[in-house]
């Protein structure tokens, strides 16, 4: 069955693929154009600290990290999910939805494989250069534990960002719209997550830990991959734990969909 | 452009139809408060670190962050979505027909959409940022009125200055989409450039100094930059009658350069749509 789904999936994205390598140029230029606009955050972030120095105790090439890491997962996110993402407006509102109900297959597998956009490599490209960039800035100790930790820190970021998106879909079924404002979980929460967590006021802190867990997924992990204690007094063994978080997160989100499905009455055709 | 009045009425009737779009106005009011509350806390961060080595003060930063969030629909980073649609159908062919000066009409249909998407959000902003703010007992981080009598009142030019700038830019920006058929090019291109180089990202001074004379004399200075610096007197007297002129003299080349590009793109045009 997951063999199956798997197998489902891989054709879904091949034909998107297929799709947009019709018309190359469009897609070269749109990726292109997508890394440009998210990459201008950088930008912001060494003009800061160009000009006002180390902050919380972070340096620029330490506060990049958290950059790259927080882009890197939200565009692998983002890349999975769009189905999600244009959910009330595409599928529910129009009644679309009612046809991927048909199928002997999972909603949530046919919204996952709904156009795979290649443009979203824009944002994963410029995030990967920034990792470079810090990887360069600071000494960083690569060795087996700490790749492991960065690696599972991505997964647990990608499964957020997907819960995020996938919650946000799941309020669709209640308005029958796609609500603009879940943006500022998703998009909001990149920038918030792309300075270290320290240098907020305490509340912002409890929020991006326990509510909308994006301080599990990037914030202690990168202090683990650092080897630094944190400043802020959590344990060191749980620093390399926190990104369950990402997981669990995303299991709500689906208890959440459960019942939004449950409940959901076509729009009509 | 001889009488005013059917520009006068353009301006209006799209001004009118981009009111009713009240749950946009009321999610782009909850994106702005969202990002402009997280800008303040990267702001105060860096100030309670090393505040000697910023160019203005935590207050005027947080004001100009309000500023900058409340007036964000006046930013010409996205040409009009309806121009694309009308050259891809073939309905520009009626502005063709239109006993008037197309650019002037094009320019005043720009206006309105962007005043009308710009005053629900500012108001909203204003209450907010300027008035719960400081109720509530967050002063400190509260939108502050201009630094004086003399700054209001050259705010007033620099913020119509601004949106004619803006406008300039914008109207341009469609004339590249008639041409090029297709918006998403331009506005890939359009909105990264407006973010960084008018000050929308950060104030162009907390940028390397290297940069700052080339910063503050580029056309984008004056969406952003240069109008709040005159709102909190950062600057003043002949400083800001010199960003009042870069203002006027960018948007007269614009203007000019959008005239010339206008009668270029529309000798080429050919209709689409049947």
């Amino acid at each position: 069955m997951i063999v199956n789904a798997l197998a489902l999936y891989a054709r879904y994205v091949a034909a998107s693929l297929r799709a947009q390598a019709q018309y190359p140029a469009s897609t070269l230029m749109l990726t292109a154009g997508h890394c440009a606009a998210t990459a201008i955050e950088i930008l912001a972030v060494y003009a800061l600290f160009a000009r006002f120095g180390p902050v919380g105790g972070w340096s620029f090439g330490e506060a990049a990290l958290f950059y790259a890491l927080v882009n890197i997962m939200f565009s692998v996110a983002d890349l999975l999910t769009r189905g999600f993402e244009v959910f009330g407006t595409e599928f529910v509102r129009t009644g679309a939805f009612d046809r991927l109900l048909l199928r002997p297959r999972a909603a949530a597998l046919q919204l996952a494989g709904h156009e795979v956009r290649l443009s979203r490599l824009g944002r994963l490209l410029q995030g990967s250069l920034v990792l470079i960039l810090s990887t360069r800035l600071v000494p960083i100790a690569w060795d087996v534990s700490t790749i492991v930790t960065a690696i599972w820190a991505v997964a647990g970021g990608v499964a957020l960002f997907a819960g995020i998106l996938v919650l946000q879909a799941t309020l669709a079924f209640w308005t029958v719209e796609s609500l603009e404002v879940a943006n500022v979980i998703s998009y909001g929460g990149v920038q918030a997550a792309q300075y270290p967590l320290n240098i907020y006021a305490a509340w912002f802190r409890r929020l991006l830990t326990f509510a909308v867990p994006l301080a599990c997924v990037a914030y202690y992990p990168v202090l683990a991959v650092l080897k630094r204690p944190d400043p802020l007094g959590a344990p060191d063994w749980l620093l390399p734990l926190t990104p369950a978080a990402g997981f669990i997160f995303l299991a709500l989100a689906f208890l959440a969909w459960r019942a939004g499905m449950a409940r959901y009455a076509s729009s009509g055709s | 452009m001889r009488a005013p009045r059917p520009y006068l009425a353009a301006l209006r009737a799209r001004f009118q139809l981009m009111l009713q779009y009240r749950t946009a106005a009321l999610a782009g009011f909850a994106t702005q408060c969202w990002w402009g509350g997280i800008r303040i806390m990267v702001f105060a961060a860096f100030y309670g670190a090393n505040a000697a080595a910023a160019p203005i003060s935590l207050a005027n930063a947080v004001t100009y962050v309000w500023l900058g969030q409340a007036l964000l629909a006046l930013m010409p980073w996205l040409a009009d979505p309806e121009i694309g649609q009308a050259v891809r159908s073939g309905a520009v062919g009626y502005d063709r027909l239109r006993p008037l000066d197309t650019y002037a009409y094009w320019y005043v249909r720009t206006l309105g959409w962007m005043l009308a998407r710009v005053m629900p959000r500012a108001a909203l902003m204003v209450l907010a940022a300027a008035i719960v703010l400081p109720c509530v007992g967050l002063e400190a981080w509260s939108w502050r009125p201009p630094t004086g009598l003399a700054a209001a009142l050259l705010f007033v030019p620099a913020f119509v200055l601004m949106v004619a700038l803006s406008a300039s830019i914008l109207t341009l920006a469609n004339i590249v989409v008639a041409a090029s058929l297709n918006e998403r090019g331009v506005n890939a291109v359009l909105a990264p450039l407006v973010i960084v180089f008018s000050g929308s990202l950060l104030p162009l001074d907390f940028f390397p100094d290297e940069a700052r004379l080339l910063l503050h004399l580029q056309p984008l200075a004056g969406l952003v930059d240069i109008p709040f610096r005159i709102y909190f007197a950062d600057l003043h007297g002949m400083q800001a009658a010199q960003g009042l002129a870069l203002q006027a003299a960018w948007t007269l080349v614009l203007i000019g350069v959008g005239r010339l590009a206008m009668g270029r793109m529309m000798r080429r045009l050919e209709m689409q749509g049947g």
